[in-house]
This record gives C-alpha cells, sequence and structure tokens, in this order.
C-alpha cells in the first residue's frame, strides 16, 4: 500500500499530560510524527492539535482509531480525506553580505516573504505557505549560507466549499 | 458533611461498590490507611504490591467486578506496573489508587517520588493525578466509569499527600457529572452490518466462531452458546475465551493457536466463514497471519475499534460490545429458524470437524511411575468437577490447564494472557477466594513461576484463605527449556532450577499445609486430601523434567504447521 504524508486536526481536551498521551501513543506503536502543532481554541479548556504523519492507509486507520480511542481526544479530523488549505511558517536567518543582499532580496521578494530583522551581514526572512513552496525558498537560500532556521509544523483547516469540482 | 480527601475517597469506593481493597501501607497513604478501619471495607494486605494488583485483577475476573488496590508513592506505585500492564493488556477493570508526594513537592525528586501517572500512562486505559480535592470524588467516579464500561482495563488515581489531609464539603457527584465528551464507549451494532452478518451465516457451509475474552468481560457467553448450539456452528475460543462455551459439548473444538488442538487449527483453516467475537487476532492465535483462515469470510465483532482491521483484514467489521451484537444478532437469526435448516445444512462441516477431533485429539503419553502434567490437570477436573476456580501461572503449567481441564462455565479460568506474567496465578487466586470465600479456588503453577510471588502465601495464610497451589515441578523454566530444546538445539542456557526450596517446608514454615506426590497412584488421593483442607495448601508433583506442550505451531508458520505427540 501507498505511504502518504496525512494531515490530522485533533481537538483535545486541553489538560497536563495530554501532548504526552497523544506523543506517546506514536511513539510507542512505531508511528512517525513529521510535524506537530498545539494552540488552544475559541472553546476554553480546548486545544487543537494539527499532526503530520506518514503511512499506509492502514497505519492511518490505526492511528486515527487510536488516536480516537485517547480518552482526551474529542474529536479527529483527517484533512487529507477533505478539501483543505494547509500553510507552514518559516524565519531564516540567511548570510546577506553586501554583494550578495541584493539577489537574497530578489528571491524574498519573489517569494512574497518579509524581512523582519536585519543585522551587519545577515537578513531574518518570515515566509508563509506551503510545505513545498517552503522547502523551495530554503533551497534557494541555501547557497547564500542559512545561519538559522525555525519552522511550525503544518497547520491546516477544512475548506467552506468542499463540493465544487476540482 | 465536611471530610478530608481520605475519608471522601474511601466512601466514594465503596459507593462504587467496592467491598475488597488489596493494598499495602506508606508515608503517602497513611491518611487513607488511618480511616480504613472505620469505612466499613475489607482491606487485604499483601505482601508486596505486584501481590496486590495481581490479587485486584483475579478479584476483578472472577466475579466480574471493578478490583481495587491501594498502595503508597514511589517504589509502592512502581511495584504495581507488571500487574496493571497484565490487566491492561486482558482488558481486566482495575482501579489502583497511589499515593502522591504533597502537590508542593511534586516535580522536586522528592522522597518516594515517581511520576506513576507518566510511567503508567501506555498501560492503563487512562490515568489521573488528583490536584484539588475537590476534584477527587468526581475523579474516583470517573476511574470506576472508565474501568468498566467500552472495552474495560484498568485506571490509576495518584492522590497527593496534602490532597488526602485537606478538607471538602462532601457531595457526591451524579450521574451526569461522569460522562465526558471525549468518551463514548461504542455499544450497538449498526442494523445494517447485524443483516450482512445473518446473510453470511446463511450462505456459509462450514462457519466457526472464534470467541475471545470480549465474550466472558460483556457476559455473553449464554448468547453465544445459544447461538452455536441453535445454528450448529462450532466454537473454538482463545486463552481469554476458555469458559464461555461449555467443553462437554459436541460442538466445542478447544483452544486454538500455537498451542491449539488440532482440530480447532484444521478448522480456521478450512472454514469458509470465521466469526471472531471478543478476540482480537493475537500472533500467538494466528500463527503467520497472511496464512490464517485462508479459505474464510472474517467477521469481526469488538468494542474497541482499534482492535479492528489492526493485524487481520477483516471483510465484515462489526464495532460493538459483544452481548449486545450477539443479543441482536439472535433475535435476527430468529427469523430464520423456521425456513432454514442450519443443522442440515451444516452436517457435512461437524462431521468433517469430529473427524478430525478422532484423528488427532489432545492426547499425552502415559508412562509407568511417571507423573504426567497432563494426568494431573485431569485429575483436578475430576474432582472439582469443573467447578473450581483456576488460575494459572505461566508457562507449560498455563496450557496444559487450557488444553486439558475442560471449562465449562465463564470467569473460572484466571490466567495471564497477553502479557504473560509469571507470578500472576497465586495472587489472582487470592483475589478470587476473596470473591468467592466457599468455593474451591486453585492455582496450577511452574516451580519457576510460583517464586516469583510465593512470599503471598503470608498474605493467604493471615487472611484463613484456603487457596490449594499445585506446583507442576519439572525443575526447570519448563516453556522455555521446550523452545531452547525443538529451536535451540537443546542449548539450555539458564532454565534448569537447579537450587529449589523444599516447597513442602516452606509451606509449613508459612503455616501453610504442604504435600509432596512422587508417584502417580497418589495423585489423586493426595489432591483430594487437599482440596478438603480448608487451608492454604502447597501441593507439589515431581513431574518429568523434560515433558513437552504439544500440539505446538512454532512462532511464526502458519496453523497448518502443528507439531504433535
Ligand atoms: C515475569 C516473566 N519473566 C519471564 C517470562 C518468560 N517465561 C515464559 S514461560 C517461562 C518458564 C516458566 O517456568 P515455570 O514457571 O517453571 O513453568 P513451566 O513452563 O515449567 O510449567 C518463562 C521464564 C515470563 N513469562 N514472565
Amino acid at each position: 500500500m501507498d505511504s502518504r504524508r496525512h494531515i490530522l486536526s485533533v481537538t483535545v481536551e486541553n489538560e497536563p499530560g495530554v501532548l504526552s498521551r497523544v506523543a506517546g501513543l506514536f511513539s510507542g506503536r512505531g508511528f512517525n510524527i513529521e510535524s506537530l502543532n498545539v494552540a488552544p481554541t475559541l472553546e476554553e479548556g480546548v486545544s487543537l492539535m494539527t499532526i503530520t504523519t506518514v503511512g499506509d492507509e492502514a497505519i492511518i486507520e490505526q492511528i486515527v482509531k487510536q488516536l480516537r480511542k485517547l480518552v482526551v481526544v474529542i474529536k479527529v479530523v483527517d484533512l487529507t480525506e477533505v478539501k483543505s488549505v494547509e500553510r507552514e511558517m518559516v524565519f531564516i536567518k540567511v548570510h546577506a553580505e553586501d554583494g550578495k543582499r541584493a539577489e537574497v532580496l530578489r528571491i524574498v521578494d519573489v517569494f512574497r516573504c518579509k524581512v523582519v530583522d536585519v543585522g551587519l551581514d545577515e537578513l531574518t526572512v518570515e515566509a508563509t505557505g506551503t510545505k513545498d513552496k517552503l522547502t523551495a525558498l530554503i533551497t534557494l537560500l541555501q547557497r547564500f549560507g542559512i545561519k538559522e532556521i525555525a519552522r511550525t509544523g503544518t497547520m491546516a483547516m477544512k475548506r467552506s466549499m468542499q463540493d465544487l469540482p476540482a | 458533611m465536611e471530610l478530608n480527601g481520605a475519608q471522601v475517597l474511601l466512601e466514594c469506593l465503596k459507593r462504587e461498590g467496592v467491598e475488597v481493597v488489596f493494598g499495602y501501607p506508606g508515608g503517602a497513604v497513611i491518611d487513607i490507611y488511618d480511616r480504613i478501619p472505620e469505612s466499613g471495607l475489607t482491606h487485604i494486605l499483601v505482601r508486596h504490591e505486584q501481590g496486590a494488583i495481581h490479587a485486584a485483577d483475579g478479584y476483578a475476573r472472577a466475579s466480574g467486578k471493578v478490583g481495587c488496590c491501594l498502595v503508597t508513592s514511589g517504589p509502592g506505585a512502581t511495584n504495581t506496573v507488571t500487574g496493571i500492564a497484565t490487566a491492561y493488556m486482558d482488558s481486566i477493570p482495575v482501579v489502583i489508587v497511589t499515593g502522591q508526594v504533597p502537590t508542593p513537592l511534586i516535580g522536586n525528586d522528592a522522597f518516594q517520588e515517581v511520576d506513576i501517572v507518566g510511567i503508567t500512562r501506555p498501560c492503563t486505559k487512562h490515568n489521573y493525578l488528583v490536584k484539588d480535592v475537590k476534584d477527587l470524588a468526581l475523579t474516583i467516579r470517573r476511574a470506576f466509569y472508565l474501568a468498566r464500561s467500552g472495552r474495560p482495563g484498568p485506571v490509576l488515581v495518584d492522590v497527593p499527600k496534602d490532597v488526602q489531609q485537606a478538607k471538602v464539603k462532601f457531595r457526591y457527584p451524579d450521574d451526569s457529572e461522569i460522562r465526558m465528551r471525549s468518551y463514548n464507549p461504542t455499544v450497538k451494532p449498526n442494523v445494517k452490518q447485524l443483516r450482512r452478518l445473518a446473510e453470511l451465516i446463511l450462505k456459509a457451509r462450514r462457519p466457526l466462531i472464534y470467541a475471545g475474552g470480549g465474550v466472558i468481560s460483556s457476559g455473553s457467553s449464554a448468547e453465544l452458546t445459544w447461538l452455536s448450539q441453535t445454528l450448529s456452528i462450532p466454537v473454538t475460543a482463545t486463552l481469554m475465551g476458555l469458559g464461555c462455551f461449555p467443553a462437554d459439548d459436541p460442538l466445542w473444538l478447544g483452544m486454538l493457536g500455537m498451542h491449539g488442538t488440532y482440530v480447532a487449527n484444521k478448522a480456521v483453516q478450512n472454514a469458509d466463514l470465521v466469526l471472531a467475537v471478543g478476540a482480537r487476532f493475537d500472533d500467538r492465535v494466528t500463527g503467520k497471519v497472511s496464512t490464517f483462515a485462508p479459505k474464510a469470510k472474517l467477521v469481526h465483532i469488538d468494542v474497541d475499534p482499534t482492535s479492528i482491521q489492526k493485524n487481520v483484514q477483516v471483510h465484515l467489521p462489526m464495532v460493538a460490545d459483544c452481548f449486545s451484537a450477539l443479543t441482536d444478532l439472535k433475535e435476527e437469526m430468529h427469523k430464520h429458524l423456521g425456513t432454514v435448516d442450519f443443522a442440515a445444512d451444516h452436517a457435512d462441516w461437524v462431521a468433517q470437524v469430529g473427524a478430525w477431533r478422532e484423528e488427532h485429539p489432545l492426547r499425552y503419553v502415559s508412562e509407568p511411575g511417571v507423573i504426567k502434567p497432563q494426568f494431573v490437570i485431569e485429575t483436578i477436573r475430576k474432582l472439582t468437577k469443573g467447578e473450581a476456580v483456576i488460575c494459572t501461572e505461566v508457562g507449560q503449567n498455563q496450557m496444559w490447564t487450557a488444553q486439558f481441564y475442560g471449562f465449562t462455565t465463564p470467569r473460572s479460568f484466571l490466567s495471564s494472557g497477553g502479557l504473560g506474567t509469571m507470578g500472576y496465578g497465586f495472587p489472582a487466586a487470592i483475589g478470587a477466594q476473596m470473591a468467592f470465600p466457599d468455593r474451591l479456588v486453585i492455582d496450577i503453577a511452574g516451580d519457576g513461576s510460583i517464586q516469583m510471588n510465593i512470599q503471598e502465601l503470608a498474605t493467604a495464610v493471615c487472611h484463613n484463605l484456603p487457596v490449594k497451589i499445585v506446583i507442576l515441578n519439572n525443575g526447570y523454566l519448563g516453556m522455555v527449556r521446550q523452545w531452547q530444546e525443538l529451536f535451540y538445539e537443546k542449548n539450555y542456557c539458564s532454565t534448569c532450577m537447579a537450587a529449589q526450596p523444599d516447597f513442602v517446608k516452606l509451606a509449613e514454615a508459612y503455616g501453610a499445609a504442604g504435600f509432596r506426590v512422587e508417584k502417580p497412584e497418589e495423585v489423586e488421593a493426595t489432591l483430594k486430601k487437599a482440596f478438603a483442607l480448608k487451608k492454604t495448601v502447597i501441593v507439589d508433583v515431581r513431574i518429568p523434567a523434560e515433558e513437552n506442550v504439544y500440539p505446538m505451531v512454532p512462532a511464526g508458520k502458519s496453523l497448518t504447521d502443528m507439531l504433535l505427540v
């Protein structure tokens, strides 16, 4: 069976140990977490975890069921099964000595990202986009020398219009 | 009414129906122990916390109620972990209360502090740390609710010492408060699936029921038996399912899997419909999983969705509590009883199964002057008429018991199936004896396993519990030795128990009775004498050193690859 990347949106009770229960489930059963985001929702006491993971259908089915089995998990949606929007954000601190700066800025422009901090010979770039876009940006900037990188995991949300033609 | 946390805890236990608590005191639970005498609860003081958790587990398995165990923080708590994992693997409802260091000290590496909630997260159904006495009553209620509902399991509640001491105005939470939006154990079977199942049964010509522990925990033996007998469907069961169907019924095939009977494994491999009820396709049952039941449509009824499609892809999954599923199925099948002659439809199959049974029945080779372990089990069966509660340790003793006792009623066979915990049987027998003071409770043991919790002799003697221990003494860690013999060129490394206590003297030293049996003709008389005594008894039965358990399907092989006697 084909291994695919899945984005799981997991609504949980926000109580101590929740993260460890979820993370422990993955490690204990040999499942893989590619990225994980957690933040509170509008509802008090409820948090949303967005987990990206890789596996064939049987593995993903197990992961979803195992997550649902946790007493602290309220809801699990596999966003790969529906139409969804997905984004990641990254900060990249890149070398930008005088001779290179203009070229770095041009790339920043093309990718419609922002410079959020400037140093004598470096820039910090903020970018938002799909995983693929950010990977492309990082690849392009790599030849100037990336000093530091901080990247969120994937965030995703189900689209309002599910029935439109693809 | 103003109570302290300790009183709240004990009051809640009582209202949950707890009568007996198995435990061991310590600094972090002394406040709870301070209130036990006035609580009306019976406390059984064990000699090691592993004994407490296994006893609570044995109590639960024998009675169907939730078992309860109370231990102190740190080492007291960690000593229960093996028992918690044992209960978890076999889906046994137990509530474990652990003391914890006072809340201000948590995280400081305080004396006897361990993160028991962290340690037991992967081996409990759920667990709690109670940080405020106001949450205590609701937490205890939820712990019992979780332990007994859905797929049952152990739930741990960690209660810091200052929470035990804090005062609170006691109010018992009502049922509506227990419910959790994040926990909805599915119970009722889907009607469409039920109809599809009925159709599959109607079409099948070689149907087989493969029953597991879920039939016992859901209390649906009667429904299962009805289904089998009315529709003329042969039944096999896992180790955990033994007793869910009467072994004296002609449709009973015996246990399946690694040490299953020839007929049960043959039936699985040739059936055209396998109805798995409350079982989970464990590797010890399926053998090489890709070759399991190759000719069959598989139906899987289980209350836990994660069990379904985990090890085996089934044709018809049905998430439901076995009791509801079998009850509804019974109703559905009733519609066809007038028009379909199930006995005739399945006659060839039942005859075929009967032929396999005769071809290779369970058997052993008797030798003059030698006590065969299988003969000991048969004798125990004869003397108890199948009415005893039988516990086992782990290894050959467990498999011989499973094969030769012939269980006829649910909750009469207590054994660590999923985890295979040596040292389980004796404390579990203590728990079962507490649940049924008037029944005969026997632990069938190996000489290795019994030494893992032998200290509980003091517990049994102290509480006048007439538990019988029958040691099938081969001087070896027999099951491991069997593997070494068959698959490791008889390299008997570290499986010979060369130094052994004199079990008779040991029993006597504890104030129990001890007998030794060395001749086959003494077996029955000695067991009879032991069973009649109103005392804790050890019977040390000397069996051959190198007797093996057969049939055997070597690990990873297909169920057709059986080694026979
Ligand atoms: C706590 C624990 N440790 C180790 C094992 C591995 N093990 C499985 S069977 C067995 C031998 C048991 O020997 P004994 O109790 O003498 O029983 P016999 O097989 O001889 O009947 C061992 C060591 C286990 N199941 N549990």
